[in-house]
């Protein structure tokens, strides 16, 4: 069979075929999801502080404040217990700032499509999650300290170990970031419920925020799990900078395994989210 | 035929480089039986409404999603205006627009900034995107709710939305995936107004449909896909004028005897130049329909026979007035022992291009 001859296209109006644009930019691009982000958290910026805070709130009320001062804690506890939980708000609120956008937006919303669309590499888009969770859980972090004073009265500050504590904290939130980059690509959507209980909840309390790791001696093999915990790193980071005098793991060595954590997290996650991006 | 799979359309090629150009495309995806898209090829001109018609599962989505590179093709060429998808996704990216099936709107956002944002991540400048968003919100009807929430909306609404999101950054070609799928007849009607707009204004435009009337409304060309191959490929009106037969008439027959018989019968009348069993899916391998195990209606519905024979649903491509035919028709059904059940007068469509080509119907 021959079919016969086309129909002519009005290529009278046809324009030219655009030339890609010189001004293609994944930099510009990367900011603009970056703001994207920033916009949306800004305006609900009231209840993200509240969803931050009132965990450790409580946390801190009653291990901080009734259990020492009905005698069940030591008077210096709630001083241990402070840096512990700011590593933990750094770490916690990066790791769901990640994982519960990602999951809900790849397998629910599908929301990030119009971002993996945007004119810029797949992994600029992980990248940025990881930047912009990063950036929410320093807010988060920094409110424990105001929150602290309220809560206790005081709380464990010297001015030299400022930089450490700003480092610890950065690289906690990055460190949370990656684990939520992880998390949330690399869960099936399904089990995302199960996930966050079975892998979250032991992440919490083998990091070691709630006791300094050196005195975990006495109790060997416990001690061995902590050591496989990033957060046990960020939790005596905190300490080597607000409580020096209390017994920690050296902080170049809580730098070193929270930065190679980082590395190592982040492109483990950018492989999950290209793998959840590209078919 | 001149133009099975494989053929490159030469009637659109200009001077310049076609907008959409796909050669020797093959997709597999892991632990699949057959390759998602075997060996596809085809381009798309400027200005050009590119239509890629075919069942579910045909290919049409996996070709969109290479081409928007959201899906790594397994081997072939890709490109958007010369720019080669694989190897330069985000020049690409740069370069074309898609609206896909699924609403897919940034629900924290406003209609208004869904437009503003998507400007921004590919860097029109605020003042243009401004301006752009307010002339497509009203011509996309959205003006009155461009502050809502995109959770407010109707599916219809959801739809103009995306198109109009995708058109913020001015790309050289625009991917349409099913567009019309679940959208009510008006919707249905105010989306081809506004393609038919977007073809007037020099947009090139790839959609996908199974559906024949929305490739034939719409298209410049057609693809005609299945199994992942391209089965034909010219406008619309030489598909159909390439069929034998002008008109078609569909018979439903109940209890002949010797269905070849009467095929034969039928083809043998004047002004039939063809007589063809109307096939639904072909049953998987080694699937057998046991008699009397579903009501013969549903049965039937697009088969040519049910199990015991009784039924069959034949259509004759004729020239000339179809209305003149149903007596001989008659009496010839009548002369082999079956009976005539229903009778349909119709035009030769795309839809009887794919039958031609695959031996079943679309849907």
């Amino acid at each position: 069979m021959t079919l016969p001859g086309q129909a002519s296209i009005p290529s009278a109006a046809a324009r030219p075929v655009q030339a890609a644009p010189a001004s293609v930019s994944p930099a510009r691009a990367f900011l603009a999801i970056l703001g994207r982000d920033l916009y949306v958290t800004g305006r609900e910026l009231p209840y993200f502080v509240a969803q931050a805070i009132i965990q450790p709130l409580f946390l801190l009320f009653v291990f901080g404040r009734i259990l020492t001062q009905l005698g069940f804690a030591r008077a210096g506890y709630a001083n241990l217990l402070f840096p512990g939980r700011v590593a933990l708000t750094a770490v916690l609120t990066a790791i769901e700032s990640t994982m519960l956008p990602l999951v809900i937006e790849f397998s629910y919303t599908k929301e990030i499509e119009d971002r993996l669309l945007a004119p810029l590499p797949t992994s600029m888009v992980a990248l940025e999650k990881v930047l912009f969770s990063t950036l929410r859980a320093l807010v988060a972090a920094a409110v424990m300290f105001p929150l602290g004073v309220w809560v206790l009265g005081s709380v464990p500050w010297h001015a030299a170990g400022a930089p450490l504590a700003i480092a610890v904290m950065i690289l906690g939130a990055m460190v949370g970031s990656a684990i939520g980059l992880v998390l949330g690509t690399f869960s099936p959507p399904n089990r995302i419920s199960a996930v966050f209980s079975l892998i979250l909840t032991p992440l919490l309390f083998t990091g070691c925020s709630q006791y300094p790791w050196p005195s975990l001696d006495r109790l060997r093999w416990f001690q061995v799990v902590t050591a496989f915990n990033p957060l046990t790193y960020a939790s005596e980071g905190m300490r080597a900078a607000l409580v020096p005098h209390v017994p920690h793991i050296a902080a170049w060595l809580c730098l070193l395994v929270l930065s190679v954590s980082t590395v190592g997290l982040t492109a483990l996650g950018m492989k999950g989210f290209r793998r959840r991006a590209l078919e | 035929m001149t133009r099975l799979a494989g053929a490159r359309s030469g009637a659109v090629a200009t001077s310049t480089t076609p907008v959409v150009e796909v050669a020797d495309l093959v997709k597999r995806y892991p632990k699949a039986a057959h390759d998602a898209l075997d060996r596809m090829s085809f381009s798309v001109g400027a200005g050009e409404v590119f239509g890629l018609l075919g069942p579910n599962g045909a290919g049409k989505t996996t070709t969109v999603g290479i081409l928007t590179t959201r899906v790594r093709a397994t081997s072939g060429l890709a490109a958007i205006a010369g720019v080669d998808v694989t190897a330069d996704p985000v020049r690409a990216r740069a370069l074309l627009g898609v609206v896909p099936q699924h609403t897919n709107l940034d629900r924290s956002l406003s209609m208004r900034q869904n437009l503003l944002f998507h400007a921004s991540y590919h860097g029109v400048p605020r003042s243009v995107a401004t301006a752009r968003a307010d002339q497509l919100l009203s011509t996309f009807s959205l003006a009155d709710r461009s502050k809502e929430k995109p959770d407010r909306f109707s599916g219809g609404q959801s739809q103009r939305v995306m198109i109009a999101r995708a058109l913020m950054h001015d790309p050289a070609v625009l991917f349409l995936d099913e567009p019309s799928t679940g959208l009510d007849p008006a919707a249905r009607l105010f989306v081809w107004d506004r393609i038919r707009e977007l073809r007037s204004q020099g947009t090139s435009v790839l959609l996908t449909t199974h559906d024949m009337d929305e490739a034939q409304a719409l298209s410049d060309r057609v693809g005609i896909v299945d199994h992942g191959r391209l089965l034909a490929l010219d406008a619309p009106d030489a598909l159909v004028a390439a069929l034998p037969g002008s008109a078609t008439l569909d018979v439903t027959v109940i209890g002949t005897g010797d269905c070849v018989a009467m095929l034969d019968a039928l083809g043998e009348l004047d002004h039939v130049t063809r007589v063809e069993p109307v096939g639904g899916e072909p049953p998987p391998q080694g699937h057998q329909v046991r008699p009397g195990s579903g009501p013969v209606g549903a049965a039937s519905r697009h088969g040519s026979a049910d199990p015991d024979g009784h039924q069959v649903q034949v259509r004759l491509y004729l020239q000339g007035d179809p209305a003149g035919l149903v007596g001989p028709v008659s009496e010839t059904v009548a002369r082999t022992g079956g009976r005539l059940a229903q009778v349909a007068l119709g035009t030769v469509g795309l839809e009887d291009v794919f039958l031609h080509l695959t031996g079943r119907a679309l849907r």
